[in-house]
């Protein structure tokens, strides 16, 4: 017998290692792959923090019927920001053009003053059309003032802009969560399916190799993936949005660890007995539709009936977002979340138990 | 006495279902240290069932196996560091390299020979960078047998090597497969292909219905047809009776025997020139012509039509 191979150091040729290896190459030369994994959610992620961005202050279209009054109430308006500049230039015509002006959504409200008896002014508007409600009040408030309203009460404003309590900062633990429960389901179990599709599980198991070597290598790399998964994520949140962690940076890789062995988890015992893709896939989907709707990834479980509730708290997914939340929003200790962080770990040995009874090598 | 690399007894496995399944009824084999042993039958024999059983795959239903004078139960992982398997239609991650997977191979063994040299024995140097996806279906079934020899095994498993594979992509492997057998290593193959044994086993056993038929070197069982040369005829207008006895010309002087098929009468016979001049006097005095008459010599594909009256494949044999 030839001795044994003496190229490239032990480590290197350790099974585990080339097991890990050999999962990570296959996945960074398949760019459909790398995408789903990496591209989605920070795409997703974009997309949805555009879109319930803070804009900046709307403003109020409106007419002014031309009569004597009207530069007057023009004046009383522009004293408001949102009575000036493009979007909120107040236009003073004759009645018909003011009408067609509302009849054709250019203007919300049509002001005119004494036209009809007792009143000082008329405001036409349709209070159907969203937003002509609350261009009333403005108006109806700064023309009160103007004509002399004192308010018996005084009120303070106090409007949430800073980081940390907008909607992308909801969101980001959301897609956190989300990123790993869908790496950990497609990242190993479509990869055992695939290998046992194309009988390279049975062919590993006719060589000397460990199962355990396979089965934690197939862990090893699916952390390894995620570490690069949530990196993209946080920092890219955290550039394009300024979303920052108010909690201790242990404490979220703790919970991130902690879900991916979740998910990986899950995704092993959902592919130990499959035998194509079409079964895991629509396997996965099954499992991974009530947890993207309920698991608190856009919005909160709260919204649920509290029956409802009690159901989705207890689904894997949820504790792990609630667990990033609270440390990634406020800043909670993990020792405060003892019970979510039981339930994770629960799920995590109950799936790992199942799947080593059930896993199906050929 | 020499510990044989291979040796069963009784074996039998039966599928569980409506009705059971009787794959592998009751086979007994013996395969001597470095030698080259050929299980032949047509699909669904129970090749694969036993040679899977043979590589600890599948469980027995009952009987004894020994591999290299170990049992499956008391050192499995003893037998894996010393046999080499190649299953049927194994496919290879497509995206990693004819190197990399046998790095990868490579790295379950304790001892073995290089992957370099792996990939020399099988010649697949100008390869070695390619991904398996681009490799054609000879060179797949070659990395398949680097992967199985890069544990410098002493007993070597090949199911239906070089099944669907071009003429020439075969005997490139026939070439391989020898020059390991050369190296005192022992092999084990399965095929449907005839020639492929004649080629390169040293005995083979004939599966038909999970029962060995026939068992010896190919010339052997050859010998045991009677007559080494085959004549095959044809009449027009197809005259299906000649003689009085329906088509069976055994009685015929140096005709061993005699098989009628689809128009073609296939003969097995000892002195083809003392055979010839007795057809064609039959074939005046019936008052028909000759169509066709070739002779060749025979064939393991005989000695399994001889034996069952069926063929064992209709897949085209490489050209002699």
């Amino acid at each position: 017998m030839s001795p044994p191979v003496t190229s490239g150091n032990r480590l290197a040729s350790h099974p585990m290692m080339q097991l890990v290896l050999s999962r990570m190459r296959e996945f960074w030369r398949q760019p459909a792959a790398v995408f789903w994994v990496y591209g989605f959610p920070l795409l997703m992620m974009v997309a949805l923090g555009t879109a319930f961005r803070n804009r900046p202050v709307d403003k109020i279209p409106v007419t002014i019927v031309n009569t004597s009054e009207a530069p007057a109430i023009l004046k009383i308006l522009q004293q408001d920001e949102r009575f000036v500049g493009p979007g909120g230039e107040v236009e003073i015509l004759s009645p018909e053009e003011c009408k067609q002006q509302l009849r054709t959504g250019k203007t919300l409200l049509i002001i005119s003053a004494n036209t009809s008896p007792g009143a000082d002014y008329t405001f036409t508007y349709d209070p159907e059309r969203p937003g002509s409600l609350s261009a009333r009040n403005t108006i109806n408030d700064l023309l009160q003032k103007a004509g002399g309203r004192r308010d018996p009460l005084s009120v303070s404003n106090n409007e949430v802009r800073e980081p940390g309590g907008r909607y992308i900062d909801f969101l980001v633990p959301g897609l956190l969560g989300m990123g790993l429960m869908g790496g950990g389901m497609w990242g190993v179990g479509f990869a055992i399916v695939n290998l046992r599709i194309r009988k390279l599980l049975k062919r590993y198991l006719a060589t000397p190799m460990r199962r355990s070597h396979f089965l934690g290598s197939m862990m090893i790399s699916r952390l390894l993936f995620t570490v690069t998964e949530v990196l993209i994520l946080v920092l890219g949140a955290r550039w394009l949005f300024g979303v920052v962690n108010h909690g201790s940076f242990l404490a979220v890789a703790l919970l991130v660890i902690l879900g991916a062995c979740q998910f990986g988890g899950m995704g092993l015992l959902i592919a130990s007995r499959a035998e194509t893709t079409e079964t895991v896939s629509g396997l996965m989907n099954l499992v991974m539709l009530p947890m993207w709707i309920g698991s608190g990834v856009f919005y909160s479980v709260e919204r649920f009936p509290a029956v409802l509730q009690m159901v989705l708290n207890a689904l894997p997914l949820t504790p792990l977002i609630y667990s990033l939340r609270s440390v990634m929003q406020d800043g909670a200790s993990l020792l405060s979340l003892l019970p979510q962080i039981g339930l994770i770990s629960l799920w995590t040995i109950v799936t790992f138990a199942l799947a080593m009874r059930w896993f199906r090598w050929q | 006495m020499e510990t044989p690399a291979i040796h069963c007894r009784e074996l039998t496995k039966t599928y569980a279902g409506r009705p059971p399944v009787e794959a592998v009824r009751g086979i007994d084999m013996t395969v001597a240290e470095g030698e080259c042993f050929g299980v032949l039958g047509p699909n669904g024999a129970g090749k694969t069932t036993t040679i899977e059983i043979l590589e600890g795959l599948l469980d027995q239903t009952s009987g004894e196996v020994e591999i290299l004078g170990m049992q499956w139960r008391h050192a499995a992982e003893s037998i894996r560091e010393s046999i080499g398997i190649s299953l049927q239609e194994t496919r290879f991650s497509d995206k990693l390299s004819v190197l990399e997977t046998l790095n990868l191979f490579r790295s379950f063994y304790r001892h073995g020979i290089t992957v370099s040299e792996a990939i020399e024995r099988v010649g697949l140097e100008d390869k070695a960078q390619a991904w398996v996806k681009n490799l054609s279906g000879g060179q797949q079934q070659r990395l398949a047998v680097a992967a199985a020899i890069v544990g410098d095994p002493r007993l070597l498993f090949l199911d239906e090597p070089t099944t669907g594979l071009d003429p020439q992509s075969r005997r490139q492997l026939w070439d391989i497969i020898r020059r390991y057998g050369a190296q005192g290593r022992s092999v084990l193959l399965t095929t449907h292909y005839m020639e492929e044994a004649e080629q390169l086993c040293d005995r083979v056993a004939i599966i038909d219905r999970g029962k060995i038929i026939a068992l010896g070197s190919p010339r052997e069982l050859i010998a045991r047809l009677g007559g080494e040369h085959v004549i095959e005829f044809t009449l027009t207008p197809n005259a299906t009776t000649l003689n009085q006895s329906e088509n069976d010309w055994t009685q015929v002087n140096h005709v061993t025997g005699s098989v009628y098929e689809d128009g073609c009468h296939r003969l097995t016979v000892t002195q083809p020139h003392l055979v010839i001049p007795q057809i064609l006097s039959h074939v005046e005095q019936a008052g028909v012509q000759l169509g066709s008459l070739t002779t060749r010599h025979a064939r393991l594909e005989d000695v399994f039509v001889q034996l069952t009256g069926r063929h064992l494949d209709d897949t085209p044999e490489v050209p002699a």
